[in-house]
C-alpha cells in the first residue's frame, strides 16, 4: 500500500508574521520559510506506518514555487521514499484557495492509487481547516479528521482512528482507501538526519503543473488587502484597590 | 490561532527554549501548563518574541547547599564561596560606616525615589541570582544620569564610604554584590538609548540598558548585538562592558575590547571620563577606555556606551553532530573554519555526560541523536545571507566530514524550533547541573588541544565522589568544567582546588575565560597573571581609586593593594 502525503511550505511558526508596507499581504523576502508543522506531523505517520509494515511507499506532494522544492527534501529527508512537486506560481491578488488545492491533491491521488491520504488538519498561514475534508468529499472516501492515533489493519483494509473532540476521543473505523488529517498529539516528528539528508538527494521529485493535471485553479475570491489587527494598548499600573473598583465600575462597567 | 496552537504543540513534543507567547484564549486548555515551562529556559534566538527571563536556570538551587543556612544570619557577613577556597576576608577598617547624614545627603542628589531603605528591595540586591554570594549593604542608590554618579561618587570618596556598582547582577563570581556594607549603586534607572546610527550600525545608550531591549531595538533597525549570552533578559549592557562578557557570538563578532567603540566613565573621585566617540579608527595616546572593559567596575563607573552592531542576516542554520572521540571534534573545528568560514558562528561542544544529564534534567528535552553512542557532541551554526547557498555549503561541509570519519551521526534542523531545540541542550546544560546538588563551576581558557585533558584528569582524581562535565565554546578555546557531587564538601573542594587551577597555569591558560574573577577568584589571579603584572594593575586601581572605595576585596588580591 502507498501512503500519499501533502506538505505545505509556510513561514516558519516562530517567525513573527509582518505585512507588506503595500498591505497585499504578508512579507516573505528573507523571512525563514519551514514544513508546516501539522504536515510534518502527517509525514512522521506515514513514515511509522511504513516502518511498522502497514505500508510500502511514502509518497510527499506539495503544490506551490520552485521553491516548494526545499520542503518536500524535508519530506524526503525525514525518510519520504519519492515526491510530487504540482508547480504555482503564487498570485498575492489571488491565492490558491482549499478548494483547488483539494482538486489538485484528488488528481495526484487518482495517478497515484494510494491506500491513505494523509494532511494536517491546517495550515499555519492561512488557518483554513478545510482541504483535507474537500480532498475526502472530492474523492468520495471516508474521512477521519484532527486524528490523534493511527492504527492501520492490512487485512481488512481498516483504518482505527481516534480524534480529539470537545468531549473527548471519538474513535471511528474507516474502509480505506481514507483521507486522515493530523491533529497536534498524534507524534513526534524525527530529525532529518545526515545519512537520510544524504539519502534524500538522490530521491526522485516528479514535477507536474495543474494544467498538466486537467484542473481548473481559477478562484472567484480576490484579496483586496491585507492589514495587522490593532495593537493591544498598553497597561497602566494602579496604586490602590479603591482605585482598581473606580475603574472597574466607572469605566470598564464589569461591577 | 493555528499558529499559536502548533507553538504549543512543538512545546508539547520537544519543550524547546521557545519562549512562546502566552496561552490565549482558544488554545485548548490542556496545553496551558506547557506554556509554563518556557518561562524558565533561555533561549537565543533573537526572531523568537520573548518574556523576560531570569539568567539561567531557577532560583531555587540555593537551598541545595548547605552553607546558605549560615549564610543568611545576619551576624556572618563572609560566607564560603562555591567551588573556591574560602576566602576569609576581614572588612576594610579603612571604610567609613554609612549614617543618617550620609542618607539625608544622597536624598538630596537622588530625591527620595533614588535613595532605596526598604528591606525587602535591598535584600534582592545584596545577594546574586545563584544565591551563592550575599551581603549586608544597608543602602541602595538608583541614580538617573552621569551627573548625579559623579556626585554619589565624589562623595562617597570624600567619606570613604566604599561602593559597589551594580547592573543586572547575573555575575557568576560575586562580583556585583557586595561583600560587607558597601553601598550599592544600581544603573537600573540609567536605562535610555541615546542614539543609534543606521548607516554605521553604531548605538549608543546608558549603561542600564537591559541587553535584550537592546536587541530587540537594533534588530527593528536592522542589526544584531554583537554579543549574545544566556541572561540576557537581565543583565545590562554596563555590566557586559564591565566584565567584558563572552557569549555566544565571540567566535564570530570577538571581544567587546573590538565591539565597544567608546564609553563615558565616572571615576571613584566622580571625575567624569569622556571617552564617548563613535570612531572606527583613533589613535590618539592609550585607548583609555579598554582598562575599563573588564575590570568589574574596580577602576570607575561605566554610565554611558557607544557600541559596534552588526548587520543581522536573514538565514541560520543550526547542526547537532556526534564524534567519537575529542580529536574528531578538533578537527572538526578546523574544517569548520575552513570550509564554512565566513557563515560559521558557533562551534560548541559538549561531552556525553551533559547530554545524559540535560536528558534527565530538563523537561521536554529530546536527545536529537538518541542512536548515537559518541562520547562527544558538536552544535554548529552558521549565519549567513543567502538560505539555500548557506545550507547547501553546510550540508556539503557536514556530508563529507560524515563519509571523512570526523562525524559519527547527526541532524540538521529543518526550522527554527529544532534550531532551538539543539540549542536549549547546550544552554541548558548549566540549568540542569544546580538541580543534581552541588555544583562546583570552573571557566577556563585551555589551548584547543590541551582542552579536554582536564575533565579526563578530574575525572581520574574524584572517582566515583562526583561526576564530571566538559562543555563548552570549543571555537573560542573555552573549557566550562562542572564538577557535581550530592553536597558541598571540602573534600571534594581539596580534590579540585588548588588542583584545576595549577594546571591551567601550567598550560598557560586563564583560570576565568569570561566569567571575570570577582570575589570568587580575585586571590586566585597569579594563577594567570605575572607578579608583575599583577603589581601594575594594583598600581593603576591605586592611582585611578586611591581611597580603594570601588567594588572592594574583587578582582586583585588584598595583599597588593
Amino acid at each position: 500500500m502507498k501512503i500519499l502525503v501533502a506538505v505545505k511550505r509556510v513561514v516558519d511558526y516562530a517567525v513573527k508574521v509582518r505585512v507588506r508596507p503595500d498591505r497585499t499581504g504578508i512579507e516573505t523576502a528573507n523571512v525563514k520559510m519551514s514544513m508546516n508543522p501539522f504536515c510534518e506531523i502527517a509525514v512522521e505517520e506515514a513514515l511509522r506506518l511504513r516502518e511498522a509494515g502497514a505500508a510500502a511507499e511514502v509518497v510527499a506532494a506539495t503544490i506551490g514555487p520552485a521553491h516548494s522544492a526545499d520542503t518536500l527534501r524535508t519530506a524526503l529527508a525525514m525518510g519520504a521514499d519519492r515526491a510530487v512537486h504540482v508547480l504555482h506560481d503564487p498570485d498575492p491578488v489571488r491565492p490558491l484557495l482549499p478548494l483547488a488545492v483539494a482538486k489538485i491533491l484528488r488528481a495526484v491521488a487518482l495517478q497515484e492509487k494510494p491506500g491513505l491520504v494523509i494532511l494536517g488538519k491546517q495550515a499555519i498561514d492561512d488557518d483554513c481547516n478545510q482541504t483535507g475534508q474537500m480532498l475526502a468529499g472530492l474523492l468520495q472516501w471516508p474521512q477521519g479528521t484532527f486524528a490523534s492515533k493511527v492504527l492501520l489493519d492490512k487485512e481488512k483494509q481498516k483504518a482505527t482512528v481516534e480524534r480529539e473532540v470537545d468531549g473527548g476521543i471519538e474513535t471511528i473505523c474507516l474502509d480505506l482507501p481514507a483521507v486522515i488529517t493530523t491533529d497536534l498529539r498524534l507524534n513526534q516528528p524525527r530529525y532529518a538526519t545526515l545519512p537520510n539528508i544524504m539519502k534524500a538527494k538522490s530521491k526522485v521529485i516528479k514535477k507536474v503543473t495543474p494544467e498538466e493535471l486537467n484542473v481548473d485553479i481559477r478562484s472567484d475570491m480576490e484579496v483586496i488587502e491585507v492589514n495587522e489587527p490593532p495593537k493591544r494598548k498598553a497597561g497602566i499600573i494602579l496604586s490602590s484597590v479603591d482605585e482598581l473598583l473606580d475603574k472597574l465600575k466607572n469605566e470598564a462597567r464589569v461591577l | 490561532m493555528a499558529r499559536r496552537a502548533a507553538a504549543a504543540a512543538r512545546l508539547l513534543r520537544r519543550l524547546g527554549p521557545l519562549a512562546a507567547e502566552p496561552p490565549t484564549r482558544g488554545m485548548p486548555h490542556t496545553q496551558y501548563e506547557f506554556a509554563n515551562h518556557t518561562m524558565n529556559s533561555c533561549r537565543r534566538f533573537h526572531w523568537i518574541p520573548s518574556l523576560q527571563c531570569p539568567p539561567c536556570g531557577p532560583r531555587t538551587n540555593a537551598e541545595t547547599y548547605e552553607g546558605q543556612r549560615s549564610a543568611n544570619k545576619a551576624s556572618e557577613v563572609q560566607k564560603r564561596t562555591f567551588g573556591s577556597a574560602a576566602t576569609h576576608i576581614q572588612r576594610n577598617p579603612a571604610y567609613s560606616e554609612l549614617n543618617s547624614d550620609d542618607v539625608s545627603y544622597f536624598k538630596t542628589i537622588l530625591g527620595n525615589n533614588g535613595v532605596v531603605q526598604d528591606e525587602d528591595r535591598i535584600a534582592v540586591a545584596n545577594v546574586d541570582w545563584m544565591g551563592k554570594y550575599r551581603g549586608a549593604s544597608q543602602l541602595l542608590l538608583l541614580p538617573k544620569s552621569t551627573v548625579e554618579v559623579s556626585k554619589i561618587l565624589s562623595y562617597c570618596n570624600t567619606r570613604r564610604l566604599a561602593v559597589v556598582p551594580q547592573g543586572g547582577n547575573t555575575g557568576l563570581v560575586g562580583g556585583s554584590v557586595p561583600v560587607y556594607d558597601e553601598v550599592i549603586i544600581s544603573l537600573a534607572g540609567m536605562d535610555k538609548i541615546i542614539s543609534f546610527d543606521n548607516v554605521n550600525g553604531i548605538l549608543t545608550c546608558e549603561a542600564g540598558c537591559v541587553l535584550e531591549n537592546l536587541s530587540t531595538f537594533v534588530e527593528k533597525e536592522g542589526f544584531i548585538m554583537p554579543l549574545d549570552l544566556g541572561a540576557k533578559g537581565s543583565c545590562h549592557i554596563g555590566g557586559n562592558i564591565s566584565t567584558n562578557a563572552g557569549g555566544l557570538r565571540f567566535i564570530r563578532y570577538g571581544s567587546l575590547h573590538g565591539n565597544v567603540l567608546g564609553l563615558e566613565v565616572v571615576l571613584a573621585d566622580g571625575t567624569v571620563l569622556d571617552m564617548l566617540t563613535t570612531l572606527r579608527k583613533d589613535n590618539t595616546g592609550y585607548d583609555l577606555k579598554h582598562l575599563f572593559i573588564g575590570s568589574e567596575g574596580s577602576l570607575g563607573v561605566v554610565t554611558k556606551i557607544s557600541v559596534l552592531t552588526p548587520a543581522k542576516l536573514p538565514s541560520t542554520n543550526v547542526a547537532f553532530l556526534s564524534c567519537n572521540d575529542y580529536t574528531s571534534c578538533q578537527k572538526l573545528l578546523l574544517a569548520a573554519r575552513r570550509n564554512l568560514g565566513e557563515i560559521l558562528s558557533a562551534f560548541e561542544f559538549m561531552d556525553h555526560n551533559c547530554i545524559d544529564l540535560a536528558m534527565r534534567h530538563l523537561e521536554g528535552v529530546q536527545n536529537p541523536l538518541p542512536a548515537s553512542q559518541s562520547k562527544f557532541y558538536v552544535l554548529i551554526e552558521t549565519t549567513g545571507s543567502d538560505e539555500s547557498y548557506d545550507k547547501t555549503k553546510l550540508e556539503a561541509f557536514l556530508l563529507s566530514s560524515m563519509e571523512n570519519g570526523l562525524v559519527a551521526d547527526g541532524v540538521i534542523a529543518q526550522d527554527i524550533s529544532q534550531a532551538s531545540n539543539f540549542w536549549r541542550i547546550r544552554e541548558g546544560i548549566s540549568e540542569a547541573s544546580v538541580k543534581v546538588g552541588a555544583v562546583y563551576k570552573y571557566d577556563l581558557s585551555i589551548p584547543v588541544e590541551k582542552l579536554y585533558d582536564i575533565v579526563e584528569e578530574m575525572r581520574c582524581r574524584l572517582g566515583n565522589n562526583a561526576e564530571v562535565l566538559g562543555y563548552g565554546h570549543l571555537g573560542d578555546g573555552n573549557l566550562h568544567l562542572n564538577i557535581l557531587s550530592s553536597k558541598y564538601d571540602d573534600n571534594t573542594l581539596a580534590q579540585i582546588e588548588p588542583f584545576v587551577y595549577e594546571w591551567t597555569s601550567a598550560q598557560r591558560g586563564s583560570i576565568s575565560a569570561e566569567h571575570g574573577l570577582g570575589l570568587m577568584k580575585a586571590e586566585k589571579i597569579h594563577y594567570s597573571k605575572a607578579p608583575e603584572a599583577v603589581q601594575l594593575m594594583a598600581s593603576i586601581k591605586k592611582l585611578l581609586d586611591s581611597n580603594s572605595i570601588l567594588n572592594p576585596y574583587k578582582v586583585l588580591p588584598q595583599s597588593v593593594l
